[in-house]
């Protein structure tokens, strides 16, 4: 879905992050453009669940160096609601359990802040029903998980699902998607990637972290990137990925040796 | 003594003379005998290890009076406590039963009375009963209570009866200046099912103390739900027991909020009497500027197969301070005791102090008892999802905080009183939401 002049979403240029005082980023450069799928791929440790959760703002991730910007604003420059409200999205690995809050009040009260802070209307317990219902049948979810404390005993793929609905209901023009394969069966991911792709548009982009090419059959990406060791080591197209899936990583440190 | 706690303790006691000697000889006695201790005992202080983190001397400077008859609220008023699954409703004002107010009352099989005209008429079911959980004997404010015994509730399960819906007792404070020592008596007879919410909230302005004891005796194999919620007004004293009794194959089940008062002790006292009790204790204490809400629980497993599990929840701003003594004891015949306590304290500001203290004694071999506490701020974690969302920094304070709290009353199982609580826990936390439909 790449157009010829699709606008710039993200502009990441020689990004370094530490962690806890350890140096994680080592200097990372990425450009997404409205219309476009990426996937960062890369063994454990390589990088990529760091540098999805410092673009999105967690303030235990510490930007020592590099720029980002985001739809032509400085992205280091808003905490991180600003960034959501921009339209930056983050799907986590291992979503939040928030006990004691239902999760069809917590959808309303982030919907409802997003539609604020974009000058859109906010809409009321009952119209945001119908509407969040509607929703979740684009990821076949029950109901049901309305009533529900947010993620509290959900199951794996529950807890993704719950991800993607967020994205439904949030819109962002971006969306990195940490490991959302991880944990699902292949009906759920089946679903789960087919939500994602109805959802996505060339107005919008999503970056899909995996460890896995299987999520790659179902979101096909344009642009395939390893991560190892803080950086982007090679970039290519969905073959790539293929080429991982059969050889592993070690071919890489190789040819970059 | 010092004179002022003397005026203090002659203002409370006040409550004997106020309820004159009746017919029943066995009533006297026990009056006679808690106001022999009551001026035995010595008030509690810091000094003692059961109050060492709740110091009652502020009390102590204040003297009060037995409530005068004064206008009752006007039902207006009644409504906003209103839970409309009750089956009967018994409200006191100011300690004195308001029939005017009150309304179902005994059906088949459960009997919801007042004290006072249960006493008047009683066949010989209350002597025995009464005051037999709740010792008077080592405790002041428990003597006291007992010494001014004359009003309260009295609700009655029969034998393998079902209750159509909840009981409440509502107590009322609206006079300042004024000492009330409300008495409960819940007996759930063999195979019986009962729910009660036992509510206390103020009206008055001025400082006003409530002294309570609530005595509950769960028969064989019978089920009881009782939810306590103390709301009472910013001034308020209030210092209560709670003694339960569980006989075999008996649950128990508590859910007990404390949002009021400026200082507020509730002593819960469960005791495992038979084998394969099931008890289940949630405590919430939500507290904020200079308030002190302290629980001291006794979970009593004197018999074998029994289960106890409890999750008590500290939310303490400004420069509150909350309290919570955990006591667990297995006794040598206790065996196969599986015991689970988790204590969770959330500090909102710098200002804020919690104490809390499992306290674990144990003396059968064979038993699971499983405890822990947390004292601390939100998590980092926690934080960041919410603001991935969209949710500004305080926005997703306010909504882990009220969510926090929700989590204990949640356990609550009638709906309007969870609802009520949720709006109460919401408005406290400030988080910007609808309730739940």
């Amino acid at each position: 879905m790449i157009g010829k002049d699709a606008r710039t979403l993200l502009e990441v240029r020689n990004l370094t992050a530490k962690v806890a005082g350890v140096e994680i980023l080592k200097g990372i450069s990425l450009t997404v453009r409205a219309g476009e799928v990426h996937a960062i791929m890369g063994p454990n440790g390589s990088g990529k669940s760091t540098f999805a959760k410092a673009l999105a703002g967690h303030p235990a991730y510490e930007v020592t160096g590099g720029t980002a910007s985001f739809d032509g604003k400085d992205l280091f420059a808003m905490p991180a609601e600003e960034r959501a409200r921009a339209g930056l999205f983050l799907g986590f690995q291992y979503p939040v359990e928030v006990p004691g809050v239902a999760n069809s009040q917590f959808l309303r009260l982030a919907y409802n802040t997003v539609q604020g802070a974009r000058g859109k209307d906010e809409l009321d317990p009952l119209e945001f029903d119908d509407f969040v219902r509607e929703r979740m049948k684009l990821l076949e979810m029950d109901p049901a998980f309305l009533d529900r404390s947010v993620n509290e005993g959900f199951s794996g793929g529950e807890k993704k699902r719950n991800e993607i609905l967020q994205m439904a209901l949030l819109e962002p023009r971006l969306a990195f998607l940490d490991e959302t394969d991880s944990g699902l069966d292949i009906d759920a991911l089946r679903i789960v990637a087919g939500g994602v792709n109805k959802l996505l548009t060339a107005e919008n982009a999503v970056v899909l972290v995996t460890h896995y090419q299987r999520l790659l059959n179902y979101i096909v990406p344009d642009y395939v990137h390893v991560m190892d060791g803080g950086r982007i080591v090679k970039t290519g197209d969905k073959a790539l990925a293929v080429e991982l899936e059969s050889r592993g990583y070690d071919w890489l440190d190789k040819q970059a040796a | 003594m010092s004179t002022t706690t003397t005026a203090f303790l002659e203002g409370l006691l006040a409550g004997h003379s106020a309820a004159p000697a009746g017919p029943l000889g066995w009533l006297n006695a026990l009056r006679g005998e808690a106001l022999e201790r009551a001026n035995a005992l010595t008030l509690p202080t810091t000094r003692e290890e059961d109050w060492r983190f709740t110091d009652l001397s502020a009390l102590y400077k204040l003297a009060f009076r037995p409530a005068v008859a004064a206008a009752l609220p006007t039902l207006a008023t009644i409504e906003s406590f209103a839970v409309p699954e009750v089956a009967a409703r018994l409200v006191f004002v100011d300690g004195k039963f308001a029939p005017r107010l009150s309304s179902g009352g005994s059906t088949a099989g459960i009997e919801v009375r007042d004290l006072a005209s249960a006493l008047a008429s009683d066949d010989g079911f209350l002597r025995g009963r009464l005051a037999q959980l709740a010792d008077y004997r080592d405790d002041a404010f428990r003597a006291i209570n007992a010494a001014c015994l004359a009003d309260g509730a009295v609700v009655r399960a029969r034998r393998n009866a079902a209750a159509d819906g909840p009981v409440q007792l509502l107590f009322l404070s609206t006079q300042s200046e004024v000492a009330t020592h409300p008495r409960v008596l819940i007996v759930a007879e063999e195979g019986s099912d009962l729910t009660v919410i036992e509510e206390y909230a103020g009206l008055a302005d001025g400082p006003y103390c409530v002294n309570g004891v609530t005595e509950v005796a769960v028969g064989t194999a019978a089920r009881v739900c009782h939810v306590r919620v103390q709301r009472e007004a910013a001034g308020a004293f209030h210092v209560a027991t709670t003694a339960v009794r569980v006989e075999r194959d008996a649950a128990y089940a508590s859910v007990s909020v404390a949002l009021g008062a400026r200082i507020s002790r509730h002593n819960l006292n469960v005791v495992q009497a038979g084998e394969g009790v099931t008890v289940n204790l949630d405590g919430l204490a939500l507290i904020h500027e200079r308030q002190l809400a302290d629980t001291h629980s006794f979970i009593d497993h004197a018999q074998p197969h029994g289960t106890s599990r409890q999750l008590h929840k500290c939310i303490v701003g400004g420069q509150a301070h909350a309290v919570f003594n955990g006591r667990i004891l297995v006794r040598a015949g206790a065996q196969l005791t599986n015991s689970a306590q988790q204590s969770r304290n959330l500090l909102l500001s710098r200002r804020a102090h919690v104490d809390t203290k499992p306290q674990l004694e144990i003396f059968a071999d064979d038993v699971k008892c499983a405890h822990g506490a947390t004292i601390g701020q939100l998590e980092a974690d926690e934080m960041f999802y919410l603001r991935t969302r969209g949710l500004s920094e305080s926005a997703a304070r306010n909504l882990l905080t009220y969510g926090f709290a929700a989590e204990i009353v949640d356990h609550i199982p009638i709906a309007s009183v969870a609802a009520s609580l949720r709006r109460a826990v919401m408005e406290q936390t400030q988080a910007e939401l609808e309730p739940a439909a």
